[in-house]
C-alpha cells in the first residue's frame, strides 16, 4: 500500500481536517504517515490543500507531486489537480460544487454531492467527512473500527461534532 | 574617637574610574550604590550594563552585571526579570542605547509593564564613539556629526524618551532628574531609590532620566558643563516627576 | 523562575500525529526548557503557538516579543541567570537574530535557536528551503564563532535533536541551531514522546546575586592588550573538543556503493528513496546523510570514498553543503550537484535522473 492523497477545496471546508483524519487512521493502522498542509499566504482567499501519504513503506518526501487519489471540494481545485493525478488513480468530486466533470481516462471518477448531502445529514460542514467516508469504502486499505479513536484525537474541543462527523463517514462508506 | 563621616559604598569596587573629568557616569554610579547599600539588596541586585561609555560599569560595582548588544539592554533584563522575580533588576542606558538603537525595547519592556528599574543617562552625545548627535542633542548644538549644529530640517528634535514612556500604562514611575549640582544630586539618590522601591514592591516599571555633562564634546569646562543644564538643557528637558 | 515540573516521570510514552513545529516545542519542553520568546514568522508560527500554550501548562514563561531582537536577547537574558531558554524563527527572523547570536557566543551563554528555513534572499517565500546553511554553520554573525548545528530529517527527531540541543548546549556553554525547513515544521507524522528525567548541573557562572559569593560578570567585551586573542584561543578549544565530541552522521548503503548521495533533511528522506530505487535499477547507490552540520563529518565522508566513488551532493539551495563535502572529498570533478530553490522541493524523479548521469 502506497497511498498519496490530496485532499483541496475552499477554506472553511475541511480540507486540513480531512488529511489529518486520514493520517491519523492510517497511524492506527499499523501505516507510516505524514501530512503536509498547504500554509500560510497560500491559502488566502483561494484554495486550500492537504497532501497525505499512507504507506508500508518509510517515506521519502510528504509532498504529493502524482497523487493516487484526489478528493477535490470545488472547482478550482479539480481544475488544478486533475491532471496530477496517477494512471489508476482516483478522483472524488464534490458534484454541489462543481458543475461538470471532465472525463478523463485512466482513472477512476466518484461523483457525490456531497455539500447537498451533508446539509441533508444536519451540517454542511460534514461534506469533508462524507468523502473520507466514501475513499475508505472504496479503497478498502483503512479499516473503519478506529473511526471514534481518529475523530475524539482530532476534534478534542468539539465532542457534539463527534457523532455527526462518525455518521458522515458511514454515510459515505454505504453510498459507494 | 574616630567617626566615619564619608565612606565608599559597599557596593562599590576599588577601582579607578576611566571617566572623563567632569563626566557625570561617576556620580550617577555612585548614586546606585548608596541606595544599594541603603536597601541592603546589594546580594539580590542584577545589573544589565549598556553599549557606551558606561560599558564597563562592572568595574566600579561589586554586585552581578551583564553586558548586553547595544540598545538591547531592557531585553536582556526582560529575560533575567522573568526567571528571577525576586531579584532587584536594573539596567543602566546612555541615551544613544536607549534613545536611538533601543527605542523599540525601551517602549515595549515599559509598556509591558516589566518589573525592573531602568537608569537613563541622558547627555545629549554619543560618548563612547567621539562625540556624535544623539536622538537627545539639542537643536543647534555642535557635534562630530552636526558641525554647524543639529539642524531641525536635517535632524529633527531631541527626542523626549521619559515624556513618551509616562504615556504607557505599564509604566509605574518616571521621574527627570539632574547631575550638575549638589541640590540635583540629592534629588536624583531619592529618585533611584524610588525607582528600586517600585521595583521591590512588585508595582512594575520604573525609569530615572538623568541629565548628565559630557564636558570634552561639549566642548566646555566642566563647570560651564554644569552651567549649561542649568541654563540650557533643563528648558528642553524640564526636570520632575513624570509619572508615579 | 516560578516552580517548574521539570518533568513528571509518570506521565507515559506516547506515539502521537504532531507537526514537526510541534514536536520541537514538546522537545524543549521535556529538555526542561522553561523560557521562550519569539516572533511571528511563517512557516514556524505554530511553535510559537505551541509553547505560548505548553509554557502555561508547566508554569514556564513565554513571550511574545516586540521583534526577533528583542526576542534573541529575552533568552540572552534568560540565559545570563542559567535557565534553559528556546527561541525560533525562519530565514529572515534568523538574520535578525544574528547579532544576537554573536553576544551569546562572546558572552559563552548555552541557548537553543530554531530555524525553519523559508525561501530567500530577502523576503524570498514562505517555501521551504535549506539556503541558509551558510549562515547557520560558518557563524552567521561577526566574529570567531561556531553554533553547533542539527539538522533534523523527520518530526520524530524535530523533537529528538531539541531535547538532546540543550544537553549540548548547556555542556559547552555553546549555542545550538536545529536548522529545520518549512516541510519539517508543517508536516505532520507519528512522534513517539518518551519522557525522560533531567539532570542539571548548576551553573556557577550564572548571574543570580552575589549571595555568598564573589560577584559574577557576564561580558564580550575584551579590551586589554591581548585579552580577545586569548579569549579566541580558548573558544577554538572549546571547538576542537565539540569536533571530537558532537560529530553525528547517518550512512545508508554506502559499503559498496559507487555514487554516494549527500543530503541533509528533507533533501535526505527523498535521496533515501532515490537509493532505493537505484538499487532496484542495479546501480550501486548509497546515502551518507550528515546529522552535525556543524561540526562537519568530514572524515566520516572521506573515509566513504572509494577513490572513484562518485558524489552527488542534493540540497534545497543553490549549492552550499556544497562547499563541505568539495573539502571532504578533494576532488571537485567527482563531486556532483543538485539543487532545488526559491521554495522547490527535488523530486525523485529528478534526483535519480542526476544520479544516473553522473554516474556514466
Amino acid at each position: 500500500m502506497n497511498e498519496q492523497i490530496i485532499c483541496a477545496g475552499f477554506g472553511g471546508q475541511g480540507i486540513m481536517l480531512m488529511g489529518k483524519f486520514l493520517a491519523e487512521t492510517g497511524m492506527k493502522n499499523g501505516y507510516n504517515v505524514t501530512w503536509l498542509p498547504s500554509y500560510g499566504a497560500e491559502v488566502r482567499g483561494g484554495t486550500a490543500h492537504s497532501m497525505v501519504h499512507i504507506s508500508r513503506e518509510r517515506i521519502a518526501s510528504p509532498v504529493v507531486s502524482k497523487p493516487t487519489t484526489c478528493i477535490v471540494m470545488n472547482k478550482p481545485s479539480l481544475v488544478k489537480f486533475i491532471d496530477r493525478i496517477k494512471k489508476g488513480g482516483l478522483l472524488i468530486v464534490n458534484t454541489s460544487m462543481v458543475n461538470k466533470v471532465p472525463e478523463k481516462k485512466g482513472i477512476k471518477i466518484v461523483k457525490l454531492p456531497l455539500t447537498k448531502l451533508a446539509s441533508e445529514l444536519g451540517n454542511v460542514k460534514v461534506a469533508n467527512m462524507i468523502a473520507v467516508g466514501a475513499f475508505i469504502g472504496l479503497r478498502k486499505t483503512l479499516s473503519l473500527k478506529d473511526i471514534q479513536e481518529a475523530l475524539n484525537r482530532i476534534l478534542p474541543s468539539k465532542k457534539d461534532l463527534i457523532s455527526i462527523n462518525k455518521k458522515a463517514i458511514e454515510l459515505g462508506y454505504k453510498l459507494v | 574617637m574616630e567617626k566615619i563621616v564619608f565612606k565608599k559604598p559597599d557596593s562599590m569596587t576599588d577601582a579607578t574610574m576611566h571617566y572623563c573629568a567632569g563626566c557625570g557616569h561617576g556620580i550617577i554610579h555612585r548614586l546606585i550604590c548608596e541606595v544599594i547599600d541603603e536597601l541592603g539588596i546589594r546580594e539580590k541586585v542584577i545589573a544589565v550594563a549598556p553599549v557606551g561609555c558606561a560599558v564597563i560599569a562592572y568595574n566600579y560595582w561589586d554586585f552581578d552585571v551583564s553586558e548586553a548588544a547595544h540598545g538591547r539592554t531592557p531585553a536582556v533584563a526582560t529575560g533575567i526579570k522573568r526567571v528571577l522575580p525576586e531579584r532587584v533588576v536594573f539596567t543602566y542606558q546612555g541615551d544613544g542605547d536607549l534613545a536611538a538603537i533601543g527605542t523599540s525595547e525601551i517602549i515595549h519592556t515599559a509598556n509591558r509593564g516589566e518589573n525592573i528599574t531602568v537608569i537613563f543617562v541622558n547627555n545629549g552625545v554619543y560618548g563612547m564613539t567621539g562625540g556624535q548627535m544623539a536622538p537627545t542633542t539639542m537643536i543647534g548644538q555642535k557635534t562630530q556629526t552636526t558641525k554647524k549644529g543639529r539642524s531641525v530640517k536635517r535632524d529633527g528634535f531631541p527626542l523626549k524618551i521619559s515624556e513618551m514612556i509616562a504615556l504607557l500604562e505599564g509604566a509605574r514611575f518616571v521621574e527627570r532628574t539632574s547631575v550638575h549640582a549638589p541640590k540635583e544630586i540629592l534629588k536624583t539618590k531619592k529618585a533611584i531609590k524610588r525607582a528600586f522601591e517600585t521595583q521591590i514592591k512588585n508595582e512594575g516599571f520604573s525609569m530615572v532620566e538623568v541629565l548628565s555633562m559630557c564636558p570634552i564634546y561639549w566642548g566646555l569646562s566642566s563647570v560651564e558643563a554644569c552651567k549649561r543644564i542649568e541654563k540650557e538643557v533643563i528648558k528642553t528637558y524640564p526636570l520632575g516627576v513624570l509619572k508615579g | 523562575m516560578k516552580k517548574s515540573k521539570i518533568q513528571n516521570p509518570k506521565s507515559k510514552t506516547k506515539r502521537i500525529l504532531i507537526t514537526g513545529n510541534e514536536a520541537c516545542g514538546e522537545g524543549a519542553i521535556q529538555a526542561g526548557c522553561r523560557f521562550y520568546a519569539g516572533y511571528p514568522i511563517t512557516p514556524q508560527n505554530e511553535l510559537t503557538a505551541y509553547m505560548s500554550k505548553r509554557m502555561d501548562e508547566v508554569d514556564g514563561i513565554f513571550i511574545q516579543a516586540e521583534s526577533e531582537l528583542a526576542a534573541i536577547n529575552m533568552v540572552f537574558g534568560a540565559s545570563v541567570t542559567g535557565a534553559r531558554a528556546l527561541t525560533t524563527s525562519s530565514s529572515p527572523g534568523i538574520s535578525l537574530k544574528q547579532e544576537g547570536i554573536s553576544y551569546l557566543a562572546g558572552c559563552e551563554l548555552p541557548a537553543v535557536i530554531v530555524n525553519i528555513m523559508r525561501g530567500g534572499p530577502g523576503l524570498g517565500n514562505i517555501a521551504p528551503s535549506q539556503s541558509d546553511y551558510f549562515q547557520a554553520t560558518k557563524g552567521g554573525g561577526h566574529g570567531d564563532y561556531h553554533s553547533v548545528v542539527l539538522g533534523p530529517a523527520s518530526c520524530q527527531e524535530m523533537f529528538d535533536f531539541t531535547r538532546m540541543a540543550f544537553d549540548i548546549a548547556d555542556r559547552y556553554r555553546n549555542t545550538v541551531i536545529i536548522l529545520g525547513d518549512g516541510i519539517l515544521g508543517q508536516m505532520m507524522e507519528p512522534v513517539i514522546i518518551n519522557p525522560r528525567s533531567q539532570i542539571r548541573n548548576p551553573k556557577k557562572w550564572a548571574l543570580t546575586g552575589c549571595k555568598n559569593r564573589k560577584p559574577n560578570i557576564i561580558r564580550s567585551l575584551l579590551l586589554k592588550q591581548g585579552a580577545l586573542e586569548e579569549f579566541n584561543r580558548k573558544l577554538q578549544k572549546k571547538y576542537d573538543l565539540i569536533k571530537r565530541n558532537e560529530i553525528r552522521f547517518e550512512k545508508y548503503r554506502t559499503e559498496d556503493a559507487e555514487i554516494i548521495i549527500v543530503a541533509y533533511g528533507t533533501s535526505s528522506r527523498i535521496s533515501r528513496a532515490c537509493v532505493n530505487r537505484l538499487r532496484k535499477d542495479k546501480i550501486k547507490a548509497g546515502l551518507f546523510r550528515p546529522i552535525s552540520l556543524w561540526p562537519f563529518p568530514y572524515n566520516a565522508l572521506k573515509s566513504q570514498d572509494k577513490g572513484k566513488t562518485k558524489f552527488l551532493v542534493v540540497e534545497m539551495s543553490m549549492g552550499q553543503m556544497l562547499e563541505d563535502v568539495r573539502l571532504a572529498i578533494q576532488d571537485d570533478k567527482r563531486v556532483h550537484f543538485y539543487g532545488r530553490t526559491g521554495g522547490s522541493v527535488p523530486s525523485e524523479e529528478e534526483i535519480i535522473g542526476k544520479a544516473v548521469s553522473c554516474k556514466l
